[in-house]
């Protein structure tokens, strides 16, 4: 049975404008004008017990409405949603109780104390025995190495450490679900790496179910096996990366590196998308001509060093992606 | 249960951190007292008529009321406020807690550990230096406690709806502005009840805001009698209930239509 089933979710938001200036504002006094947003217009999509799915879509595409719905946050205009047999709207307390939600750019720990008088009250908020929550506890602090600021008041801890010290927040109670809203948003690569290495490991050792938005590539490469592209509250995309590779484009890359720097290089069936000194990259449908038959050719006319086949970068497939849909 | 009182004991216990504020607050206090003392000696001297109250028990009055500043629902907690304009409000509606019950205990506690911070040194000061008398008798004072109490439910109460109208107002700016004004004036605060004429005081006795200071400081002096308690508490209690009804009701309504802010 799945975890999640959405079907035909859909939400709108009124939005006050008024023109800019004094004058805006003083014509804003007597009469408002609202413009209504649809962050949601008809998503569905259903998650298996112990996937790791990636939803990805530019800012304002309605991803994060969507975590909110889900999360039991937001009440949806229409459309009907359900996980773990429960409504979360309908039934906010006893969902969330086996939820576990991050919010990147938000912290749920309390600013002026030390980190674990907010675990110390997660504890009580979410009930979790004494003897269950020390076990929980340590070992979310061993997995993501936070030992050394467990006494520092949260205002102190650099963006990095706040955001390991969340991850662990949402974990305490163990919630078979967990939704990482831009989990990554400003970190250094160390604490990156930290981060997708402890949600991998979650996902793989513990069978969590995650839902994860962001905007980092790597991100999504290096852990999601299911990827949904959400695009002015539509899902546009839902499969693997490398479906999501093949629905945007076939196209792929060789990089050549050659002997000689002057050299002219023109091969039928490929374009050349960039000349680096005596680095070209060559664009090439494989469909058309197939990457060894495109190498003999190239390694027959030109003295050639070095060369490789690679995918183009996801951010590339999604950009394209964005501007084919006009997002 | 457990779940609300680790709030209310959470929060207490940051709240007491801030000791910086609490002397600040207590050395305002503290000349605020000082100038409302003036203010009504210099009433009294200028006049003959008969008043409702003696010199000396408007002074206890005034300290008490000093004291017990912190408890008067007139400022929304900048906290909310800064929550619900961040949109860091989403991580309470993500707690496996009723959300009224728990922004209750939230501002039971904002009510409370201030209070208490100020309050003890400030019962000393104005006891030593400036008149505050103690209690008139120990059923007085225990009216006072428990009247006190009431007002501290019935402030919370107030507080709450301040609160919840947030999620239509966003600031909250203009309704606390409001507040502050109908809470010092009506309540007896700044004026005790007594000096108003009896028209007003028609009014003012039906309206919750005498719950919060007039109830309990004048029960504390005498100047009600122990034995009238009964009325008055019962009066703080129905408000109370009736405001937290409301608020419930209001909250449910407002988390349907819920918009986080920021994205």
């Amino acid at each position: 049975m799945p975890h999640i089933i959405v079907e035909n979710l859909a939400k709108t938001f009124r939005i006050a404008e008024r023109k800019p200036g004094t004058w805006g504002a003083l014509k804003g006094v007597i009469q408002r004008r609202y413009r209504t947003v649809s962050a949601l217009d008809g998503v569905s999509f259903s998650i298996q017990p112990g996937e790791l799915v990636g939803y990805i879509g530019p800012n304002g595409a309605g991803k994060s409405t969507t975590v909110k719905v889900l999360s039991g946050i937001l009440v949806p205009d229409s459309g009907s949603c359900e996980i773990a047999g429960r409504v979360p709207w309908k039934e906010r307390i006893s969902h969330v109780r086996n939820i576990g939600v991050v919010f990147g750019q938000r912290t749920q720990l309390w600013w002026d104390l030390p980190v674990i008088e907010s675990f110390d009250l997660l504890r009580d908020v979410y009930r979790v025995p004494g003897t269950e929550y020390i076990a929980s506890r340590d070992e979310l602090i061993g997995l993501l190495e936070f030992d050394r600021f467990l006494d520092t008041p949260v205002r102190q801890l650099s963006l990095g450490q706040r955001m390991r010290c969340d991850l662990a927040a949402a974990l305490l109670h163990s919630p078979p679900l967990l939704f990482l809203d831009e989990p990554t948003i400003g970190l250094d690569a160390v604490s990156k790496l930290k981060v997708r290495d402890f949600v991998k490991r979650l996902n793989r050792e513990r069978g969590v179910t995650v839902i994860l938005t962001t905007h980092d590539m790597d991100d999504i490469e290096a852990l999601c096996t299911r990827v949904m592209v959400i695009g002015q509250g539509r899902i546009l995309s839902d499969g693997t990366l490398k479906d999501l590779r093949t629905r945007v484009t076939r196209e792929r890359r060789l990089t050549v590196d050659l002997v000689d720097e002057t050299q002219e290089v023109s091969v039928p069936d490929a374009a050349v998308v960039k000349r680096d000194g005596y680095r070209v990259q060559l664009s090439f449908d494989p469909d058309r001509v197939s990457a060894a038959s495109l190498i003999g050719r190239i390694t027959a006319r030109h003295p050639v060093r070095d060369l490789y086949v690679e995918n183009p970068p996801i951010e590339e497939i999604i950009a394209q992606m964005y501007e084919k849909e006009r997002l | 249960m457990k779940a609300y009182a680790a709030v209310i004991g959470a929060r207490f216990r940051m709240l007491l951190q801030y000791r910086m504020a609490a002397v600040a607050g207590l050395g305002t206090q503290v000349f605020w007292g000082l100038i409302r003392m003036m203010f009504f000696s210099a009433f009294y001297r200028s006049t003959t008529a008969h008043q409702p109250m003696s010199l000396a028990d408007v002074i206890t009055y005034i300290w008490l009321g000093q004291a017990m500043l912190g408890m008067l629902p007139w400022i929304i907690d900048r906290e909310m406020r800064a929550m619900i304009r961040s949109g860091t409000v989403a991580y309470e509606l993500a707690r496996p807690l009723d959300l009224y019950t728990f922004w209750f205990c939230r501002d039971i506690a904002r009510r409370t550990a201030p209070t208490l911070l100020r309050a003890v040194p400030m019962f000393a000061i104005a006891g030593l230096f400036f008149g505050l008398q103690p209690p008139q008798s120990w059923a007085a004072g225990g009216a006072w406690a428990l009247t006190t109490l009431g007002a501290l439910l019935l402030g919370t109460a107030i507080a709450n709806l301040l609160n919840v109208s947030m999620l239509w107002t966003v600031s909250g700016q203009g309704i606390s502005t409001l507040m502050v004004a109908a809470v010092a004036i009506f309540s007896g605060m700044y004026v005790p009840l007594p000096f108003f004429p009896v028209w007003a005081r028609t009014v003012l006795d039906v309206l919750p805001f005498r719950g919060l200071v007039d109830v309990p400081l004048r029960l504390y002096m005498g100047h009600i009698p122990p034995s009238e308690i009964l009325p008055l508490f019962a009066h703080q209690l129905a408000w109370t209930l009736g405001l937290i009804a409301l608020g419930r009701a209001l909250l449910a309504r407002g988390t349907r239509r819920l918009v986080i802010q920021g994205g």
